[in-house]
C-alpha cells in the first residue's frame, strides 16, 4: 500500500471521571471570568513573554480544563503581568487576575 | 479676679479629670509600642528631630496641617472653615485657659481641670480689665467653635455644600464620639453662661445670662449643666480611642515620624499604626477614587480600607482592586499613603508566586547609538505611538536605537504592583543590564508606566530618563522639529503614573499649547480621574473598568473638544472604544502637525 504520510495518532479523548480539573474549578469560584473564554488566540498573539518561550493564556485555559494542570502552570510561569492581554481580549476577561490565582493555586498545591 | 471656692474643687469636675487621665495613659502607652516596634535604624532615625531643619518642618506641618488644615482650606473654603474652626478655636480655648489660670489664680497651676472649668471657680472683682479682655477672646473663639459645629451637624445632611459629594458611613463608636463631641461646645457655651453673672462673662455669655436671667439666675439650675458640660467631656475622651478622632493626637506623631525619614514596611507596625490611626476617616478620598462612580463600590475606598485594617480584618478585596492611580494619597489631608498599605497587603498575598524568567533575554547586542528608545509592552500594542515617535526622531535627524522593536522584556512595573518584589527585581536586572551595555545616554520612554519604573527602581546611572512628551517638548523648543497651528481644540488627560506619579504637568500642556487650542477638564493634573485600564488593579473586572473610563471620559469632554490627547498608550487603548471624539497620542499628534 502507498504510504500517505497519514497514520493513527493516539487518542486525545478526555476522559471526565478522570481528569482533575480541580485547579480550574478552584479558580472559576474565585474569577468566575475563567468560563467565558472562547479560546480565540487573542492573548496569545499579542503575548510579550511569547517571544522567548511559549507563554499562552488561551492553551493554559484549555489545559486546565482538559486537567492537564502542570503542563498549564509551566506555560504561565514566564508570564510578566504586563496585561496587553486584557486590552486584546474580546470577551473583556481579566486575564491577570486569573493567572496570578493559578500560579496560587500551585503554590498551594505544593 | 478672685477664688469663689476655697478648695478649687467641685464633684462635677470628675467625669472630665477620670477622661483626661483616661486618655492621657493611653496615649502614652499607644506612642510607646509605636516606638518600641520600630526596628533599630528607625530609632535611630528618631533622634534626627533634634536637627532645627527638620524640627523647623515638624511644627510647621502640624500648625498648618493639624490645626488650620490648610490643605482642606485648598480643596474648599468652608470645608476648611469647618475643621479648622473647630481645631484651632479648641486649641485656643485650651491655651487661653491655661494662660488665664497663670495670671489670675497662680495657686492653681497645674491642676488638670482649672482651666476647664475656671470660670465655674472665679468670680469677678471690678477692677481686673484684663479678666474682661480674655472673657471676651474665650468668647470668639467659642462663637468660632460654635459656628464650626454648626457647619459640621448641616454638613450631615448636605454634604454637597461643603464640597463632598459624600461622606463616610459612621460606626458606633464614631457616632458616640460625634455627638458628644457636637455637646461640648453648646454645653460649655450654657455653663458659662449660667455663672456669667458671677465670674463675668463677654458678649455672648453675658448676653445669654441677661436674656433668660430669671432661668439661668437660679443656683438650682447651675450645677446641672457643669455635670453636663463635664460628662460630655468624659465620654468624648473614653470614646476617642474607638472612634476616628483618634486621628487628632496620632497626626502629629505622624507628622514626626515622616519627617524623620521612616516609611511604611508592614501592615501594623510602627509607621503603618501610625497612619493607620491618624485617617480622620474625613472622606475626602470617596469622592475623589474613582471606584465612587459606581455607589456600591464605594466601600473598596481607601477610608473603607483603611478602617478594615485599624479592625484588624481581612482587606484583600480593596487591596486587590485598588487602581493605584494615587489620587486618595493626593487628596488626603494627613497624607497617609494608602497605596503603599494596599502594596504591602498585595505582597503578603502574591509575593511567595515564583515566576520562571530564565528564557527571558534580548537576542541580538544593540548598535551604539547616544538615544536609546524603550516603547514598552504597552506601545507594542498601540504601534501608532512608536511610528509617530521615529518619524519625529527622523525628522529631526536624530539616530536612535529601538530596544524592544522586535522582543520587549517588560519593565516590572505590573509584577511590582501585583506585589510579587521578586520576579519584578529579575526583570528590572534583564533590562538594567541591557541598557547600560548599549552605552547610551539618554533613554527614552513612551509609557508613563515604564517612565516611573525607569526612573525609580532602575538605578541607571549617568542615563537620563526621559518621557516622550518631555523629550518632544524639547525638540520643538530647540527648534529641532518645527510645527504648524490648527484650528482644532484639544483636551489633555493626564495619565496616572505620569502625573501624580512623575510630577509631569506642564511640558505635555506646553507642547499641545503649541500646535492648537487646549481646553481645560473640571478634574485635571493632579485631580485628573484614571482611564480605568490602569495595571495597578488586580481583580477590577471589564464592567467596571468600564463605568470609569466613562465617567472620565464625561470629565475630560465637557468643554466639547475636538480631540482628546494623552501620553500613554494604555490610556489610548482604553479610552478609544469609548470614546465618541478621536483619541490620540501626543505624539501622534505633532508627527502630524511637522513641517515638511
Amino acid at each position: 500500500m502507498t504510504e500517505f504520510g497519514f497514520k493513527l495518532s493516539q487518542s486525545n479523548r478526555i476522559d471526565l471521571d478522570e481528569t482533575d480539573n480541580s485547579v480550574f474549578k478552584k479558580v472559576a469560584i474565585i474569577v468566575p471570568d475563567i468560563k467565558l473564554c472562547f479560546n480565540c488566540g487573542s492573548c496569545s498573539a499579542s503575548c510579550t513573554s511569547t517571544h522567548f518561550k511559549r507563554v499562552s493564556f488561551r492553551s493554559a485555559i484549555l489545559l486546565l480544563n482538559r486537567g492537564h494542570n502542570k503542563e498549564a502552570i509551566s506555560m504561565l510561569k514566564s508570564c510578566m503581568l504586563c496585561g496587553k492581554c486584557i486590552l486584546v481580549c474580546p470577551r473583556g476577561i481579566d486575564t491577570r487576575n486569573i493567572i496570578i490565582n493559578i500560579l496560587k493555586a500551585e503554590e498551594e498545591m505544593k | 479676679m478672685k477664688e469663689r471656692l476655697i478648695f478649687g474643687y467641685d464633684p462635677f469636675v470628675l467625669p472630665f479629670l477620670i477622661g483626661m487621665i483616661f486618655i492621657i495613659a493611653y496615649l502614652l502607652v499607644g506612642t510607646v509600642r509605636i516606638i518600641l516596634s520600630l526596628n533599630n535604624n528607625e530609632k535611630k532615625q528618631l533622634f534626627r528631630i533634634f536637627i532645627p531643619v527638620n524640627a523647623y518642618k515638624i511644627v510647621k506641618d502640624i500648625i498648618l496641617d493639624c490645626l488650620l488644615h490648610v490643605k482642606i482650606f485648598k480643596r474648599n473654603l468652608l470645608l476648611g472653615y469647618m475643621h479648622s474652626s473647630i481645631a484651632f478655636g479648641w486649641f485656643m480655648l485650651i491655651v487661653l485657659g491655661h494662660i488665664e489660670v497663670m495670671l489670675f489664680t497662680p495657686q492653681r497651676n497645674g491642676i488638670f481641670y482649672y482651666p476647664i472649668f475656671f470660670r465655674y471657680f472665679v468670680m469677678e472683682t471690678e477692677e481686673t480689665l484684663q479678666g474682661a479682655f480674655f472673657f471676651f477672646v474665650m468668647d470668639f473663639f467659642l462663637l468660632i467653635i460654635l459656628s464650626g459645629i454648626a457647619l459640621a451637624i448641616y454638613k450631615r445632611f448636605r454634604s454637597h455644600r461643603l464640597g463632598m459629594k459624600q461622606t463616610t458611613k459612621l460606626r458606633l463608636g464614631d457616632n458616640i464620639a460625634l455627638y458628644s463631641l457636637w455637646l461640648i461646645f453648646p454645653l460649655r457655651l450654657l455653663a458659662e453662661s449660667f455663672t456669667a453673672d458671677i465670674s463675668g462673662g463677654s458678649f455672648i455669655t453675658k448676653g445669654i445670662n441677661d436674656l433668660f436671667h430669671s432661668f439661668v439666675s437660679n443656683p438650682a439650675n447651675t450645677l446641672p449643666v457643669w455635670w453636663a458640660y463635664s460628662c460630655a467631656l468624659g465620654l468624648f475622651f473614653f470614646t476617642l480611642p474607638f472612634s476616628r478622632y483618634m486621628h487628632i493626637p496620632t497626626e502629629i506623631l505622624l507628622i514626626v515620624l515622616r519627617h524623620v525619614g521612616i516609611n511604611a514596611t508592614s501592615l501594623r507596625d510602627g509607621y503603618s499604626e501610625a497612619e493607620i490611626y491618624s485617617c480622620s476617616r474625613c472622606g475626602i478620598c470617596i469622592d475623589a477614587c474613582p471606584m465612587s462612580f459606581e455607589k456600591k463600590d464605594v466601600k473598596f475606598t481607601s477610608v473603607y480600607f483603611i478602617r478594615l485594617l485599624r479592625r484588624r480584618e481581612i482587606a484583600e478585596q480593596p487591596a486587590d482592586l485598588c487602581l493605584m492611580c494615587n489620587k486618595c494619597v493626593e487628596v488626603c489631608p494627613v497624607g497617609i499613603d494608602s497605596t503603599k498599605l494596599k502594596l504591602i497587603c498585595r505582597e503578603i498575598n502574591n509575593g511567595a508566586i515564583s515566576f520562571d524568567y530564565t528564557p527571558v533575554k534580548y537576542n541580538s547586542p544593540l548598535k551604539r547609538e547616544k538615544l536609546l528608545y524603550y516603547g514598552g509592552c504597552m506601545t507594542n500594542l498601540t504601534p501608532s505611538i512608536s511610528t509617530a515617535i521615529s518619524k519625529i526622531l527622523d525628522k529631526a535627524e536624530i539616530s536612535y536605537v529601538h530596544l524592544d522593536k522586535d522582543q520587549t522584556i517588560c519593565c516590572g512595573r505590573p509584577l511590582l504592583l501585583s506585589g510579587n518584589l521578586k520576579g519584578a527585581r529579575e526583570l528590572i536586572n534583564k533590562n538594567r543590564e541591557a541598557i547600560i551595555s548599549s552605552g547610551c545616554t539618554t533613554l527614552l520612554l513612551s509609557c508613563p508606566i515604564c517612565y516611573k519604573m525607569f526612573k525609580e527602581e532602575y538605578d541607571l546611572k549617568g542615563i537620563e530618563v526621559v518621557h516622550h512628551s518631555v523629550y518632544i517638548n524639547n525638540l520643538v523648543k530647540s527648534k529641532r522639529i518645527v510645527l504648524k497651528k490648527t484650528t482644532d481644540t484639544c483636551v489633555y488627560h493626564d495619565p496616572c503614573e505620569l502625573g501624580r506619579g512623575s510630577g509631569i504637568y506642564e511640558q505635555p500642556r506646553e507642547l499641545l499649547s503649541s500646535m492648537m487650542l487646549l481646553k481645560d477638564s473640571p478634574l485635571q493634573n493632579n485631580e485628573s480621574i484614571c482611564c480605568g485600564g490602569s495595571l495597578g488593579s488586580i481583580s477590577m473586572p471589564f464592567a467596571k473598568r468600564k463605568i470609569i473610563t466613562g465617567g472620565s471620559l464625561d470629565n475630560l469632554l465637557t468643554n466639547d473638544p475636538d480631540l482628546l490627547v494623552t501620553s500613554c498608550p494604555l490610556c489610548l487603548k482604553t479610552f478609544t472604544p469609548l470614546n465618541s471624539k478621536r483619541t490620540a497620542d501626543i505624539a501622534q499628534v505633532v508627527s502630524e502637525q511637522m513641517i515638511n
